[in-house]
C-alpha cells in the first residue's frame, strides 16, 4: 500500500476538521477523500464511494452549468485545477446521490510542491443562500 | 551497517548530571557503511564530538539534514572536519521555495549569529536534496517530506542488506482522531516500512502531547503505534524533551510500553548507543 504525498495527508487532516465541504483528488484527478460536510451535499458517505478514478467521479454527480448543459470531465473545476494548474471558481448544478438536485458554488485550486509538481487539487464548495 | 547516536535531545541542548545517561546533545547520528563510508544524519550539537572521534583516514563525509531548525544545525560550525583541508564534506538538505539551501544555512552561519561565514568553509559542498531515491557511496537513500512545521524530510537508508529509517522530528498523529490511520494516509509510512531500525521522534508523554498538538513532535505512544503500523523491527526513541531527565525518560518509556504493547524491540535513544545491523 503506497503512501500518499504528505501534502495530501495534511490536506485531508485539515479537511476532516473543517465545517466547509471539501473534496480532494490526487495528481491523476482520482478522488481520494471528501469530508463529512461534503457528504451532506454529495448525498453519500465517503466510506461508501471510496477512492475512484477521475473518469468515474467526474460524471457521478451529473454536473451541469447553470443553463443545464452537462459538464465534460475536463470542465469540472477540480480537473481544471489539476490539468491547468490554476485556481478556478464556478457555479454549477449537481445531483446528489440521494437524488436531490443542488446548485453549488465551487472554488478549486491545485496543490503544488515547491518543485512545482502538482500532487493533487482541492475543491471547497457550498450551496449559496437562496 | 553501524549506527551510532551522538545526540538524542530535542529542541535545545540539555546538559547536566540529570541528563548524563541519555545525553544532552541535540540530533546527530553517525551511520557507517559496510565498506566504511561515513554518513551523518543532522548537525545538532552532537556533531561536535563526532567530528573529533572520526579521526584521520576519513576523506569524505556525507551529511544529510532533515530540516534547518536550530537544534539540527547548531553544531555545524563546530564540526572539525569542515576546517580540515584533507576532508571533503558534502552537505545535503532541503531547500525551500524562496531560498536555496545555501541562503537558508547562511542565515545562521554568518555574523552576528556566528563569526564564520558559510562561504569561508571551503571544504563544505552543498547540495539540494534530489527527488526520489539517490545513492551516496554505498548507501541508497530516500528522502521524503514528513509532517513537521517547515520543509522537513525523513530518511530511509539502505546498505549491506539493512534498512534504517530516521524521522527525528515527526508528528504523524496530527489531526488524526484515532492514530494510526491506514498506512497510505500516514506520514512517513513508506520511509519506515519494514525498517530494521527506526529512529523516531518520541518527545512527549501522551498527556504532554495534548498541550503541544501541531508543534511537530510525537508522543511515545504514537511512536510505538507508528512502529507497529510500519512493522519496524527495532524502535529507538529520539528527540527527548529537554525538560525530561534520565529518570523521566525511563519512566515515560516504561509507561508507554505498558499502554501500547511493544510491537518490536524498543530502546530509549542514548548518546553513545551503537546498533550493528545486517
Amino acid at each position: 500500500m503506497s503512501q500518499k504525498p504528505i501534502e495530501l495527508i495534511l490536506m485531508r487532516q485539515l479537511a476532516s476538521s473543517l465545517a466547509m465541504p471539501i473534496f480532494l483528488v490526487d495528481a491523476d484527478g482520482a478522488l481520494v477523500f471528501y469530508n463529512e460536510p461534503a457528504e451532506r451535499v454529495l448525498g453519500l458517505r465517503f466510506e461508501e464511494t471510496g477512492e475512484m478514478p477521475a473518469a468515474e467521479w467526474s460524471t457521478l454527480w451529473d454536473p451541469t452549468d447553470l443553463a443545464g448543459r452537462p459538464l465534460a470531465p475536463e470542465q469540472v473545476p477540480l480537473m481544471i485545477a489539476v490539468t491547468e494548474r490554476k485556481p478556478v471558481h464556478v457555479e454549477l448544478w449537481i445531483r446528489g446521490l440521494d437524488g436531490a438536485r443542488r446548485r453549488i458554488e465551487a472554488t478549486a485550486f491545485p496543490l503544488m510542491r515547491p518543485t512545482n509538481q502538482v500532487i493533487g487539487a482541492v475543491v471547497l464548495f457550498w450551496e449559496p443562500a437562496s | 551497517m553501524r549506527v551510532c547516536l551522538w545526540g538524542t535531545r530535542g529542541s535545545v541542548a540539555a546538559s547536566g548530571a540529570d541528563t548524563a545517561r541519555y545525553g544532552g546533545n541535540t540530533s546527530c547520528v553517525e551511520v557507517r557503511g559496510p565498506d566504511g563510508s561515513v554518513l551523518v544524519l543532522d548537525a545538532g550539537t552532537g556533531i561536535r564530538r563526532l567530528g573529533r572521534a572520526l579521526g584521520c583516514g576519513v576523506r569524505r563525509i556525507d551529511l544529510v539534514l532533515t530540516h534547518l531548525h536550530m537544534d539540527h544545525i547548531q553544531g555545524l560550525g563546530f564540526f572539525d572536519p569542515l576546517f580540515d583541508p584533507e576532508v571533503e564534506t558534502h552537505l545535503w538538505g532541503p531547500a525551500s521555495t524562496p531560498l536555496d539551501l545555501r541562503g537558508r544555512l547562511a542565515r545562521y552561519l554568518s555574523p552576528p549569529l556566528f563569526p564564520v561565514h558559510l562561504r569561508d568553509m571551503r571544504r563544505l559542498i552543498l547540495h539540494a536534496l534530489p527527488a526520489g531515491e539517490f545513492a551516496l557511496g554505498e548507501f541508497r537513500i530516500v528522502a521524503d517530506r514528513v509532517c513537521h512545521p517547515g520543509f522537513t524530510v525523513g530518511y530511509r537508508i539502505v546498505a549491506g542488506g539493512a534498512t534504517v529509517a530516521y524521522l527525528p522530528d515527526h508528528e504523524p498523529a496530527l489531526g488524526v482522531t484515532r492514530f494510526p490511520m491506514r498506512a497510505d494516509w500516514t506520514s512517513g509510512y513508506e520511509l519506515a516500512r519494514d525498517a530494521d531500525l527506526l529512529v523516531h521522534d518520541a518527545q512527549y508523554s501522551l498527556g504532554e502531547y495534548a498541550d503541544h498538538v501541531g508543534w511537530g513532535h510525537s508522543a511515545l505512544d504514537h511512536a510505538l503505534a507508528f512502529a507497529r503500523l510500519t512493522r519496524a523491527r527495532h524502535l529507538v526513541t529520539f528527540h527527548h524533551d529537554p525538560a525530561h531527565d534520565d529518570d523521566d525518560i525511563d519512566r515515560l518509556t516504561a509507561e508507554a510500553k505498558a499502554a501500547v504493547p511493544a510491537p518490536c524491540a524498543v530502546t530509549a535513544g542514548a548518546e553513545g548507543a551503537v546498533f550493528e545491523l545486517g
